[in-house]
């Protein structure tokens, strides 16, 4: 078959700096190719360059021969939308926000001359239909922020498919959308190229996705290419030892939990708790009340990781937040070791509140910019406890060290340190309160696949040696599989099923955790690729009954 | 604490200077401000004569020969005066900027802190005085403490209060609902030491820029209240007075309104410029 994209040695520098080094790869046509690297290996330089996107003071050299003509060359014009279309990562970022859908489709169509005004109209209709887009005329009124998340990115792959392009660029498609939604866009994609033969480059992070999707695999590090072959051979056998890292790195979801069930004492108790926010509403208008959480009671055993887990919008943050003392709850109470955390106020809280500690998704604004890493954590102890300065100083070197960093580095700040160390940081600080319970907020989810692989294992490592209780707070299935003893699944407000990790992945008995588990990719290309099931919105959401001994599923 | 901090980062200095000054607008507006540093602090050597001293060598005499800007309808020297007025200028900047900023902080902080009730009454008065424009503030505060220098710098002070407490409340608000910030909540941490250790040292590099630009507002308000009557009183050397009063003359010597109308408008543009470097190198993303 001859290849729709051929490319050469392409490499990208700035100044001396080389970005991309001699990357090679084909495209066939219905054929889906996966570049797969960490952030900084070059996989989006190297999109950038195919689209002729490249910042100013970029250069690229090499070959890509697309439709007889070369796109690195000088002065070439890369037919950007009609041969080559491209799909950020941000659906919202990729629409006009003051256009309307139809416009927006319609536009492109004009623009190259493609056809009339009537006709580019009926195709965009057309084409939301195609794209799974419920009552695609009364769509193309609408502007994007009036759809969601998935539904936007159905309207960008619409757009691009239009202009009829026969390469087609997808970087990070879905990784701004929830797993469910994830799927749907996925297998999306799979469609369109089996049905209009296209070429796909779908750049990612994610082994699950690569797995899922891709033909053969380009894996990137550091500007170069580790290792290129069909998906199969790729993840069976890998041939370069960065692959074979990456692999192990990435968490399972189909791991064999290892984990017992422990029956130990209580030590937090959330009983009742709901927390209403009000969305502001407009003059002589009263906003529209949204329900965060709506009656949620559970326990916390002592020494175990409970994982909150679902999607956008579930309420796991808040729950959090609001066991935190971040948030106030409206209702219920968060018991822990038989105070209760939400009665306390002023002094009393300030010095109960050493007991929870949190370590936050985003490491970049977690730690204040204007204070050595030293300081930071120092803090707790500088509050709580009555050391001399030497002491302190000491407890923070073996903190550090702790977390698997140097004593020297406490005299730095934030911004000399990378994201992984960072978080590393951060969870150190919570160390250094001694805290019963420590609530980690999707603490790896802004952290590349082989940086969360070793957070995670750290604060395993800590919950034994400090004995920690954890409640560990995530949307990846895989990782929570991996470090939790129990599992909350939570959707709009409520738990719908909470149960023994091992239970609760084996035999899921809520419908909405089973499509949850079902949607999530497997990095494991030798499964049955087959299109998921569709997730449908009405579940049970009464209150929960225990089905098997400690597993609860709402009814 | 913030000089603890400035401690323990001795890297962040050098860096921040060079940057200031390699950017064109940083250098000349340093430049500037610097000169004019230099003209209030040794003005008594640089001074060929006493500034208030009438009739030395006649009246209205153009700039040259002994008299370098001439002198006015007293006979005193112009660039004596204009020497001795530099001082006087500096002095309202960084007095009426220092009144604004301190309450300014202040009344941003607390509100973004405290929120709740005691942010609805300050962020509202605040908003009050806002819809007021600065000099009729100043002019009010002026009528009722009675016209003199003194009185004019504590009015464009004050009048300044609104847009950096306005500032401030915003940077604020930023911060607070930064991870970092709640995490010292969680550790325990009380007001004061959130709204000093973290609060302050992340809002400070906004508002020395916001302040940096403020000192030239500054300098023509007050130069326009003496202008009008309200401010300096004579015969003191203050640039906005030396224009008021030699408006009658403006056909049989220009350059007495003339040079103190440059000298305003040389050090509103040092101070505007040295903000606008300011801001480019201390805010990281435009350091990128």
């Amino acid at each position: 078959m001859n290849a729709l994209l051929s490319v050469k040695n392409l490499s990208v520098s700035i100044g001396d700096k080389a970005l991309v080094e001699g990357i090679s790869f084909d495209l066939a046509p219905g054929e889906v190719l996966s570049i797969v690297g960490e952030s900084g290996s070059g996989k989006s330089m190297t999109a950038k360059a195919l689209m002729g996107l490249l910042p100013p003071m970029a250069s690229a050299t090499g070959t890509a021969m697309f439709d007889g003509a070369n796109l690195l060359a000088p002065h070439s014009k890369t037919p950007r939308g009609t041969g080559i279309g491209l799909i950020f990562q941000e659906p919202m970022t990729a629409l006009t926000p003051v256009l309307t859908i139809g416009l927006q489709l319609t536009e492109a169509l004009e623009s190259h001359g493609l056809c009339s005004k009537d006709e580019a109209r009926r195709r965009a209709v057309d084409m939301l239909d195609r794209v799974g887009i419920p009552d695609p005329a009364a769509r193309m009124r609408q502007y994007p922020h009036e759809l969601s998340g998935g539904m936007r990115q159905r309207v960008v792959i619409a757009m691009m498919m239009l202009l009829g392009p026969r390469v087609l660029i997808a970087d990070e498609p879905t990784t701004a959308l929830d797993v469910t939604v994830q799927a749907q866009i996925l297998d999306l994609l799979k469609e369109i190229v089996r049905e209009t033969q296209i070429g796909l480059i779908l750049i990612t992070h994610d082994m699950g996705v690569v797995a899922e999707m891709a033909d053969h695999v380009l894996v990137m590090k550091a500007g170069k290419a580790e290792e290129l072959g069909p998906v199969r051979d790729l993840f069976a056998s890998p041939a370069a030892v960065y692959t074979r890292d990456l692999l192990e790195a990435v968490p399972r979801i189909d791991a064999v939990s290892t984990r017992s069930g422990l029956d130990t004492q209580t030590l937090l108790s959330v009983r009742n708790i709901t927390k209403t926010f009000q969305t502001r509403g407009a003059l002589f208008k009263s906003g529209a009340a949204h329900r965060a959480l709506d009656d949620v009671s559970f326990e916390v055993r002592r020494g175990e990781t409970l994982a909150l887990v679902g999607e956008s919008g579930s309420g796991k943050t808040t729950l959090g937040r609001v066991i935190a003392r971040l948030t106030a709850a409206d209702a219920g109470q968060v018991m822990l070791e038989g105070t209760d955390l939400t009665g306390l106020n002023g002094r009393d809280l300030q010095t109960r509140r050493r007991a929870v500690q949190m370590v936050f998704q985003d490491p970049y604004a977690s730690l204040d910019p204007r204070q050595t890493v030293g300081r930071t954590i120092a803090e707790p102890m500088i509050i709580h406890d009555t050391l001399t300065k030497t002491e302190r100083t000491q407890r923070v070197e073996s903190l550090l060290d702790k977390v698997g960093l140097s004593a020297d580095m406490a005299q730095r700040y934030p911004h000399e340190f990378s994201g992984g160390q960072r978080q590393r940081i951060a969870i150190a600080r919570a160390m250094a309160a001694r805290p019963t319970l420590v609530i980690a907020d999707e603490p790896t989810s802004a952290l590349d696949v082989s940086i969360q692989a070793r957070v995670l294992d750290l604060l395993e490592g800590l919950k034994q040696s400090e004995d920690l209780t954890m409640l560990f707070i995530s949307h990846d299935l895989a990782v929570v599989r991996q470090i939790a003893d129990r599992v909350a699944v939570m959707r709009n407000g409520r738990i719908l099923e909470l149960g023994p990790a091992s239970a609760l992945f084996a035999a899921p008995k809520h419908p909405y955790t089973r499509a949850l588990i079902d949607v999530a990719p497997v990095p494991d290309p030798a499964r049955k690729r087959g299109k998921r099931p569709v997730l449908r919105g009405d579940y049970p959401t009464g209150p929960l009954r225990e089905a098997d001994v400690g597993h609860w599923v709402a009814t | 604490m913030s000089a603890a901090t400035h401690q323990d980062g001795p890297k962040a200095a050098p860096g921040f200077l060079r940057r200031l000054l390699s950017s064109p607008s940083g250098a000349i507006g340093l430049a500037i401000v610097f000169l004019l540093i230099f003209c209030a602090l040794f003005a008594e050597m640089l001074a060929p004569y006493n500034p208030t001293k009438m009739g030395a060598g006649g009246r209205f005499l153009p700039p040259g020969g002994d008299h370098l800007l001439g002198t006015d309808e007293f006979g005193r020297d112009m660039f004596s005066r204009i020497l001795f007025g530099s001082r006087i200028t500096l002095l309202i900047g960084a007095v009426a900027v220092g009144i604004s900023l301190t309450i300014g902080l202040a009344v941003g902080m607390i509100a973004a802190f405290r929120r709740g009730w005691i942010e609805a009454i300050l962020m509202r008065s605040t908003d009050v005085l806002f819809s007021f424009t600065e000099t009729l503030i100043a002019l009010s505060f002026v009528a009722v403490l009675g016209p003199s220098l003194q009185n004019a710098v504590i009015a464009v002070g004050v009048a300044g209060i609104p847009f950096y407490a306005r500032t401030c409340y915003a940077a604020a608000l930023v911060e607070t609902a930064k991870p970092y910030f709640e995490a010292s909540i969680s550790a325990g941490a009380g007001p004061t030491r959130l709204v000093l250790v973290h609060l302050l040292p992340n809002v400070l590099p906004t508002m020395i820029v916001v302040a940096t630009l403020g000192v030239s507002t500054a300098i023509l308000a007050a130069a326009g209240l003496s202008f009008l009557g309200l401010g300096a009183q004579p015969p003191t050397s203050e640039w906005g007075y030396m224009l008021a009063g030699s408006r009658d003359y403006i056909n049989r010597a220009p350059w007495l309104m003339t040079i103190p109308g440059i000298a305003i408008a040389m050090t509103v543009l040092g101070f505007n410029l040295l903000g606008d470097g300011l801001r480019s190198s201390l805010d990281p993303v435009e350091r990128k």
